[in-house]
């Protein structure tokens, strides 16, 4: 009976329009765009689907969603159990709100051993909110199991766990014995959509609340300091090139590339 | 006292240095005190000179066969004694596979912390500023740490390298690896390549962008023609690489490759964020898009509005004209 934690990030919409996207410089936060919801971090439910991918040919896997956020990222958590994972845990405690991902990871890490045996642990290569893409392999340090970063294929069998990574020019496939923690890519695919069925269900499935103090351990300290948040300028004179035909367009374009030296 | 800054340099897998290693010791050098720099691998020996030459005053170096395929389990504890053994203040790796892979576990090891994937770094009194690109580049962040050493990757490309200077003398050491095969837990199986032909995307100086409204994988021939003309390579958006439309290895952007050519030429591409985080310093950029109001076109220096069908044929054609003469 595999056991895989799928660990989830609420965050916001990493689709928002940049004309909507404002940060307040103040509270260092980038302010939710009206009417935009927060989702489940992109990466995150491509890792649900690799767990999926698992317990559909391992049928008695259970797949445990872990996330920490305030209230709405149980949203997070109902998202993934609608997708067809069977519980979940969530960690919502006002002394790590402002958890640093040093902070974080040995939260989760410990609601991880709470949540032991496990097989699998299964993160995103990066939450697609501050883009660090340290997590997975910070809690795989504090757990002392092995880690496969940048996954796009995740099988599993008989504790032994066999990724195929994403490479700058190809593709390598690494094993290595469970438990252990993988994180996943967009390659691995597009993760499933829950349909109304299991919407319904997934109401019906359990997720807990814990905080930190259920954990047994103390409350962790951040390592680092976010002294500024901005949106960088960018200053650029667009010309826009005109013409009566896509032929006058394009045999002007190349005349502005020509005069500019660059071809 | 920890001090000084320790350089985790990187070999490409034809043994040569890889350039991100010199923009990585021009950043040491601007943050000042002591340069150390640490090449792990196997056959990185004969390296170890050109660190000297771009200012690392004292070379480590781990040639070891146990490292000769990078695995984190097997480069880790030699990261970890060299770095304790240096004290550095300041460490620095660069955002390739193996840095970002190694790094976090590095950070963690040393009870400390890292920022990844940094285009800006400055000290400011006893403090290191490290600036990163955050929510798919759409914004800045800024951070300090509150431990040591303060552990940060770079990304490729945005630093000022440091210049070579011939006839630069360092000490160099050579140390094992210090690894036995069972503290890798991990097993390499295979590996495969996706085959670039031609200039690679990575140092083309001229890149023909292709995204979804290139609408399917046989047009994105006429960006390998106009490519070709130019001595350029094509690139891809993410959209187009997931619908496999474009090999992966061709992805531009925040989880493909940062590119930095001359001149990008942008077809069929809308411009989101994460996309613009892979040419973010590219000065030329050319959009060709049908939607007058593509935000891609705020990044560009020309904007054509129109169907990619009808430019790109007329435009080519006059490229290579204009080539010719
Ligand atoms: C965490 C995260 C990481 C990401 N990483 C990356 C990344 O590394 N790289 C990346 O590229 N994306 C990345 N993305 C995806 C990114 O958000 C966009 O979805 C993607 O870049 C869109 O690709 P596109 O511009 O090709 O497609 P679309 O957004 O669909 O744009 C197609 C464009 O083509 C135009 N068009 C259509 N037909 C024609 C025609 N006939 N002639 C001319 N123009 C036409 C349309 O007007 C439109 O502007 C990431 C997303 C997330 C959430
Ligand atoms: N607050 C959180 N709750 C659950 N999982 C998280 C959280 N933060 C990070 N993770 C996991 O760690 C991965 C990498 O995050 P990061 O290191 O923050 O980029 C994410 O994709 C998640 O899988």
């Amino acid at each position: 009976m595999p056991h895989i934690i799928c660990l989830a990030k609420q965050v916001p919409d990493p689709e928002t329009p940049a004309s909507q996207f404002r940060v307040d410089e103040a509270a260092k936060r980038v302010i939710p765009a009206p009417g935009i919801q927060p989702v489940p971090s992109q990466f995150d439910t491509i890792g649900v689907e690799g767990a999926l991918r698992i317990k559909d040919k391992i049928p008695d896997t259970t797949i445990t969603i872990l996330s920490l956020g305030p209230d709405s990222s149980r949203d997070t958590i109902k998202h993934c159990l609608a997708m067809g994972a069977d519980e979940g845990v969530h960690i919502n405690d006002p002394a790590v709100n402002e958890a640093d991902h040093w902070a974080t990871a040995e939260v989760l890490a410990a609601a991880i051993q709470k949540l032991a045996p496990y097989d699998l642990i299964i993160a995103g290569r990066q939450a697609v909110d501050w883009d660090m893409g340290v997590v997975g392999s910070t809690i795989a340090e504090i757990l002392g199991v092995p880690v496969i970063t940048i996954g796009k294929d995740v099988q599993y069998e008989n504790g032994v766990v066999r990724v195929e990574r994403v490479l700058m020019d190809g593709f390598e496939t690494v094993e290595a014995p469970t438990p252990c923690v993988v994180t996943v890519s967009n390659e691995l695919g597009e993760p499933r959509y829950p349909q109304l069925r299991q919407i319904m269900l997934a109401a019906r499935k359990e997720v807990k609340a814990w905080t930190v103090s259920d954990l047994g351990i103390p409350t962790p300290q951040n390592r680092t300091k976010l002294e500024a948040l901005f949106v960088p300028e960018t200053k650029v004179e667009t010309e826009f090139i005109d013409g009566d035909t896509p032929q006058e367009k394009a045999e002007k374009l190349a005349g502005r590339l020509r005069e500019a030296k660059l071809i | 006292m920890p001090s000084g800054v320790l350089v985790f340099g990187e070999a490409t897998e034809d043994g040569k240095l890889n350039p991100v290693t010199a923009e990585l010791l021009g950043a040491a050098q601007r943050l000042g005190g002591p340069i150390t720099c640490a090449l792990l691998g196997a056959g990185v020996e004969g390296l170890a000179q050109e660190c000297a030459g771009f200012g690392a005053q004292k070379v480590i170096v781990v040639d070891d066969p146990i490292l000769a395929e990078y695995q984190g389990d097997a480069y880790l504890p030699p990261a970890v004694r060299i770095t304790k053994e240096v004290d550095p203040s300041v460490v620095l790796l660069p955002q390739t596979m193996k840095g970002r892979d190694l790094a976090p576990r590095l950070a963690q090891r040393l009870n400390t912390a890292v920022a990844m994937d940094c285009v800006a770094i400055e000290q400011q009194s006893d403090k290191l500023i490290a600036e990163r690109p955050a929510y798919g580049g759409s914004a800045r962040a800024r951070y300090t740490f509150n431990g040591s050493p303060q552990i940060v990757t770079v990304r490729a490309k945005a630093l000022e390298p440091a210049q070579a200077r011939a006839g630069a003398q360092a000490e160099i050491v050579k140390q094992p690896a210090g690894v036995t095969p069972d503290q890798v837990r991990t097993r390499i199986i295979d590996r495969r390549k996706e085959k670039a032909e031609g200039v690679r995307l990575e140092d083309a100086k001229v890149v023909v962008g292709g995204g979804r409204g290139m609408g399917g994988p046989e047009a994105f021939g006429q960006l390998e023609e106009l490519a070709h003309i130019l001595g350029g390579a094509v690139g891809a958006s993410r959209a187009v690489c997931d619908l496999g439309w474009y090999p992966v290895a061709a992805q531009v952007g925040l989880t493909g490759k940062i590119v930095t050519p001359d001149l990008y030429i942008a077809v069929g591409i809308s411009g989101a964020s994460q996309h613009m985080a892979g040419i973010s310093s590219v000065k030329n950029i050319v959009a060709i898009n049908k939607d007058p109001d593509a935000s891609i076109f705020k990044a560009s220096r020309w904007a054509v509005v129109g169907d990619w069908k009808d430019i790109m044929p007329a435009f080519t054609a006059k490229v290579k004209e204009l080539k010719a003469s």
